[in-house]
């Protein structure tokens, strides 16, 4: 039970796992952003859930066309920002009314008017650092290996190159199966990944 | 009838990248020179800039071991150059946030080109900033009481101070300024990695890089990221020279108590820092022949944000005379008949006419399309901006309630000296900028393409 929740949590990454025989996944090449489009819908209307696309920009309606929902970035985001906002309310009221009060021309020792400057950086700083440290966090990053970075030409996703991964841990992965769905998309090419691990990748 | 109830489509947008540029030539324009030795005029900018940096190195040592009477902080003008200085750089240091942020909200694509080198320029810009106040402070070993530390003295820095809100609201905007640049730079980091040739190479992009692999199960929650941080940034930008303004208005001097001040000092900023980004990168487009990235059109934009602020600035300068004649204090009134005609009238009427008058010639379309004279506006301008924030600064503080206590300001050998190196210090992190990462935000130029609409295709097959 608690190890489908980690593999599904995980997947959402685009972390999975691979197979005995280190097969990881099949890696197919797209000619443009349009024909990625085109196949990620194909892939997930044969009920394939482990894959992903890799694209050197975001592609416009493709979280549609993989199915995946509204990102949850924002949540963490909001959680950060209303932490930022009560500790900067506390760390105003408790220095300067509670632990040490001093008279300043008879002002109050605690009011919301002058802190309010404070309690707004705070609230951005909290905000901010939660919706970055939220991204990586649910991105599953820094990922320092990545079994796709076996494939010399997947070198070209940061540049002008299109793909898209089925991974061999989706229930409905086969070789030949998916390479045949794939190539049926107009892939230009298809490569099957193996996983051999870190310490091999750049020997 | 119909088609006269239909909206109509969007106006067709000029190209925002000229000269057919396809995606893999942008990679390799951009990437290219940070894999490359830097051109001749490289070495000649950074030999000087690390010079002016040197010698403000050894100037702050000097104030170190000597205390602030080095300067010409007198009793009066007890602020005198370094909170000039540190205005005028947190001024400048609004351009990037503003680019990345608020043209970001507001859907203006053609920020694309300009954006990494503006934030980082806001970066640089912050970090000259900080330096200020720091110094300034006098016994600058104890600066860490403006956080809240617990110390032995059981003593909490005061929060109903201005001067502690700046400290706040300056290092929140640098940290999250740092964030947002970074942010923007890992799928470009990812580039640079995936093009590395050397094991060394490979290994310092790939750890900043973070794994990018372009994801789009990544990109789903990156772009959300950068949504959320531009809409964080954006109030943030805006409060920054506000909460500036505050050590100024929150006091009682003659001409600084005026609720007019944050909006005006945020104009001014964004005018400032729009001017001081535009320097740089008409240099950096034409030694680094970038022209088809960063294109004339991108200069005009910029300087027609320039005329709206300096109009906006100048539109300021005149409400406050009116406030000054309309409120009926003698004092106020002082303090602005003695900007126009007192001893310091000549720094007025050079603010006057840097800030006011000059950028009004970007009404003509042939002006703001000649390089040359942008270039010397734009030079114009932080000479004008810096002046604004010597006759704000000097011009209240020398004269105020009793003449008893009136003097004139001299700056010393060892102000001017500061204030240049601090340039120094500008230039040689953005020189490295240059140098080492890709100064043009690749991934986000790329999605702008026509090319990288999935659309695009469609209309061509039909």
């Amino acid at each position: 039970m608690l190890r489908n929740i980690i593999r599904d949590v995980k997947a959402s990454m685009g972390i999975y796992k691979s197979r005995d025989d280190r097969v990881y996944g099949l890696l197919a090449e797209f000619e443009h952003p349009g024909a990625l489009l085109e196949a990620a819908r194909k892939v997930r209307a044969a009920g394939y859930r482990h894959f992903d696309s890799h694209s050197p920009f975001p592609i416009h309606g493709m979280d549609k066309a993989m199915g995946l929902g509204q990102s949850k970035v924002g949540y963490i985001t909001l959680g950060g920002g209303l932490t930022g906002l009560a500790l900067a309310t506390w760390l105003q009221w408790w220095t300067s009314a509670v632990d040490y009060p001093i008279n300043i021309s008879g002002k109050p020792f605690f009011a919301i008017e002058p802190s309010i400057p404070v309690m707004f950086e705070l609230t951005v700083l909290f905000s901010a650092l939660a919706a970055v440290g939220g991204m990586l966090l649910l991105n599953g990053l820094p990922r320092p290996y990545n079994p796709l970075f076996y494939s010399r030409n997947f070198a070209r996703v940061t540049d002008d190159a299109y793909f898209l991964h089925v991974a061999a841990s989706d229930g409905r992965f086969s070789l030949d199966g998916t390479r045949a769905l794939l190539e049926e998309a107009h892939a230009l090419g298809v490569e099957v990944i193996h996983d051999h691990g870190f310490s091999q990748l750049h020997a | 009838m119909a088609d006269t109830l239909t909206i109509a489509p969007p106006r067709k947008e000029a190209p925002l990248v000229t000269g057919n540029l396809g995606i893999s030539e942008i990679t390799q324009l951009v990437s290219y020179h940070t894999e490359k030795k830097p051109p001749s005029t490289w070495y000649l900018a950074f030999a000087i800039s690390s010079t002016l940096l040197a010698m403000l190195m050894v100037m702050i040592g000097y104030l170190f071991w000597n205390g602030v009477g080095v300067w010409g902080n007198n009793n009066p003008v007890g602020w005198g150059w370094p909170i000039v200085n540190f205005v005028f750089w947190v001024g400048i240091g609004h351009a990037g946030t503003l680019i990345s942020a608020i043209l970001f909200l507001f859907r203006q694509r053609w920020r694309t080109a300009i954006n990494r080198s503006a934030e980082a320029m806001t970066l640089f810009a912050v970090i000259c900033a900080l330096l200020f106040p720091t110094i300034h402070v006098g016994r600058v070993w104890v600066i860490y009481w403006t956080l809240p530390l617990p110390n032995q003295m059981e003593m909490w820095p005061q929060f109903k101070s201005p001067l502690l809100w700046d400290v706040f609201a300056v290092s929140v905007y640098f940290t999250v300024s740092l964030v947002f640049w970074y942010v923007g730079l890992i799928p470009d980091l990812g580039t640079l990695r995936d093009r590395a040739r050397t094991a060394i190479r490979r290994k310092v992009t790939a750890f900043f890089a973070l794994g990018w692999t372009g994801a789009n199960r990544h990109w789903r929650n990156y772009e959300k990221t950068y949504l959320l941080l531009a809409a964080l940034a954006t109030p943030l930008v805006l409060s920054v020279h506000s909460v500036v303004s505050f050590d100024f208005a929150v006091s009682i001097v003659p001409g600084w108590h005026t609720t007019i001040f944050p909006p005006y000092f945020v104009a001014g900023a964004i005018f400032s820092g729009f001017a001081m980004v535009m320097t740089l990168l008409i240099i950096a487009r034409k030694v680094y022949g970038i022209r088809n990235i960063i294109t004339l059109d991108h200069l005009e934009k910029m300087a027609i944000i320039i005329l709206v602020t300096g109009t906006m600035v100048g539109f300021a300068y005149i409400t406050e005379f009116f406030i000054a004649w309309y409120s009926q204090v003698e004092y106020e009134q002082y303090a602005f008949l003695n900007r126009t005609t007192g001893p310091y009238a000549w720094a007025y009427w050079t603010m006057m006419s840097c800030n006011l008058l000059f950028p009004q010639f970007f009404w003509i379309k042939r002006l703001r399309r000649s390089i040359p004279f942008l270039f010397v506006t734009s030079i114009v301008v932080n000479v004008g901006m810096w002046f604004e924030r010597f006759v704000i600064t000097v011009i209240s503080l020398h004269r105020d309630f009793l003449p008893s206590s009136w003097d004139y300001f001299n700056p010393t050998l060892v102000d001017v000296l500061t204030l240049v190196g601090s340039f120094g210090l500008f230039l040689t992190l953005f020189l490295i900028f240059l140098r080492f990462l890709p100064m043009v935000a690749m991934a986000e130029v790329k999605m702008v393409l026509p090319e990288a609409d999935p659309h695009h295709y469609e209309e061509h097959e039909n």
